[in-house]
């Protein structure tokens, strides 16, 4: 009987501790494939999702996954509803400003312009997403922004002629452009546009970043980064040194 | 959901669609219009007690009492929904867990307004960082409501307000001949007979209440709507069940989802008025009792 009470205590205490362990809430936005998307059971999945698990799993975190609309992506971080951002968000000196950023995941990209003419006026309306780097710089080059909440929204306004091109991440075009059959193209030339994507975190929570950064460091030397990369965005994706050496910076 | 939609590439026509209608994606979708219906059932009486307890207020002889009523009204009827409830949320949100931070984490020395950061101990995390994620939408569905309640509150009490001055004063007058004190006239003769003069108001509250719901996802609740663009959206191969943009059949369903609405709500509200204007002073009281209903 007492080895039976003494089992129940030891036990109750085992899952006291495994409860103690924080939950890492990632948010992420749920509308950006191949980045991050929810499919078709309902759940997030993407690159992301298997980087994000990856991450947790090597720092040993428990790790839930939530969805935040992009418009108010660093507000619900700053007030507390999640710990990261891991929603293809690209490290620029504003965002820097207010929030926190582990290295980067994604090398420095490209933005390219999607039209559905060869000859679209690219100093015309350019449809962007709200809030994003690719917004910043089509208010720049003088051409009439048109934001949207959702990417999809901005793809769509050029389908239906609202919007002489569509100015996004190169890689998340790439998908839409291949599929749609030769009724969208890409115009222009490419732009290189900020700093890689990173994490974003509180700027309080420097503990935490410094256990992403050592799981992302970890998995660019062991070159499994690379191959994730790979699988999700294709053979010409950007991959990172395997020697552990870190050009993304 | 069915054994032939193991590999959806390899299916086509009706099997495909029948396969695509049953995605967890669309279940979620499905869910959704339960979590619409049930907010409206909450929040419609929540909101109608709000608005009975602002336009008692209102009309307070005592004066603190009444400002606060008046004050209410006019103050939430004046903010933009979308204002309120992109500040009211984080606002109610922030003071509950900073109230629980008072309470259980009396020793914490860092500041809890950090810049833009809010930070407050674990332990006063409401809800806890390691509930699980439906207590979490549980939770927002909650702040939607208390939300919700208390801007439609305030149109309500305005409605109230307006349905307590209609009522005749003849009628009041009447029971006060019997002897009957302010209270009893209140209960007795002004509250039962100003529904009628408030349902046209409550009415017009109620549809726009319906249509309201996609405030939702401001507040992290997954609505109807969210759920028709995110589905309608442009699926490339990423995706098992790829397929262009087809948003227009999806809030094509949405029109006839609210078109439904309406159309239920008319009638209830056509017999619920009927019902409410028998044996009154009015035109359609009348009208009834003529015809000897």
């Amino acid at each position: 009987m007492r080895n039976l009470i003494l089992t129940t205590a030891a036990l109750a205490l085992a899952s006291t501790a495994a409860l103690a362990q924080d939950t890492v809430r990632m948010g992420t936005e749920g509308a950006y494939p191949p980045y991050n998307f929810i499919n078709d059971n309902g759940q997030v999945d993407g690159f992301e999702r298997e980087l994000g698990d990856e991450l947790c799993a090597r720092a040993e975190l428990t790790c839930e996954w939530v969805t935040n609309d992009w418009d108010s992506i660093i507000p619900n971080l700053q007030s507390g509803n999640y710990d990261t951002i891991i929603a293809g968000m690209s490290i620029t000196e504003e965002r820097d400003k207010v929030i926190d950023f582990t290295q980067d995941y994604y090398p420095p990209t490209a933005s390219a312009y999607v039209a559905a003419a060869e000859d679209a006026d690219l100093s015309g309306v350019i449809a962007a997403q709200t809030a994003t780097i690719q917004a910043g710089y089509v208010a720049e080059t003088g051409a009439t922004l048109l934001e949207f909440a959702t990417p999809d929204e901005t793809i769509a306004a050029v389908r239906n002629g609202e919007a002489d091109a569509v100015f996004a991440d190169y890689d998340y075009l790439a998908p839409l452009v291949e599929e749609s059959g030769g009724a969208l193209m890409f115009v222009g030339d490419r732009v290189p546009l900020g700093g890689g994507v990173g994490m974003g975190l509180r700027e309080s929570d420097t503990e935490l970043r410094d256990k992403f950064n050592a799981a992302i460091d970890a998995m660019k030397a062991d070159g499994s980064l690379n191959e994730l990369l790979v699988k999700w965005f294709g053979e010409e994706v950007q991959t990172y040194p395997v020697d552990g050496g870190d050009s993304g910076k | 959901m069915f054994a032939f939609c193991e590999d959806p590439s390899s299916i086509d026509g009706l099997t495909w669609l029948a396969c695509y209608l049953t995605t967890g994606k669309h279940f979620d979708f499905y869910w959704s219009f339960i979590t619409v219906l049930t907010l409206l059932a909450i929040t419609a009486p929540v909101a109608l007690a709000f608005g009975f307890a602002g336009a008692v207020a209102a009309r307070s002889q005592f004066l603190p009492l009444r400002l606060l009523g008046q004050g209410y009204v006019a103050m939430v009827r004046g903010v933009p929904d979308i204002v309120f409830f992109l500040f009211f949320v984080i606002a109610l949100d922030q003071g509950i867990e900073w109230l629980v931070h008072q309470a259980r984490c009396p020793d914490w020395t860092e500041p809890i307004r950090n810049g833009l950061e809010f930070r407050v101990c674990p332990e006063a995390k409401v809800p806890s960082s390691r509930a699980p994620q439906t207590l979490h939408q549980l939770y927002g569905f909650g702040l939607a409501v208390v939300t919700f309640a208390i801007v439609f509150g305030a149109f309500a009490a305005n409605v109230l307000y307006g349905a307590m001055r209609a009522v005749p004063r003849a009628q009041i007058e009447t029971g006060e001949a019997y002897g009957m004190t302010s209270g009893q006239t209140f209960r007795r003769i002004l509250v039962p007979q100003m529904w009628v003069y408030a349902l046209p108001g409550l009415s017009n509250l109620w549809m726009i209440l319906i249509k309201a719901t996609p405030l939702l996802f401001l507040l992290g609740v997954q609505d109807i709507v969210y759920w028709a663009r995110e589905l309608g959206g442009t699926k490339t191969s990423a995706y098992a069940y790829p397929h262009p943009d087809w948003r227009v059949w999806y809030f094509l369903g949405l029109l006839v989802f609210y078109l439904l609405m309406t159309a239920v709500s008319e009638r209830v509200m056509a017999r619920l008025s009927a019902r409410l204007s028998h044996g009154q002073a009015t035109l359609a009281g009348e009208t009834q009792r003529k015809a000897g209903r």
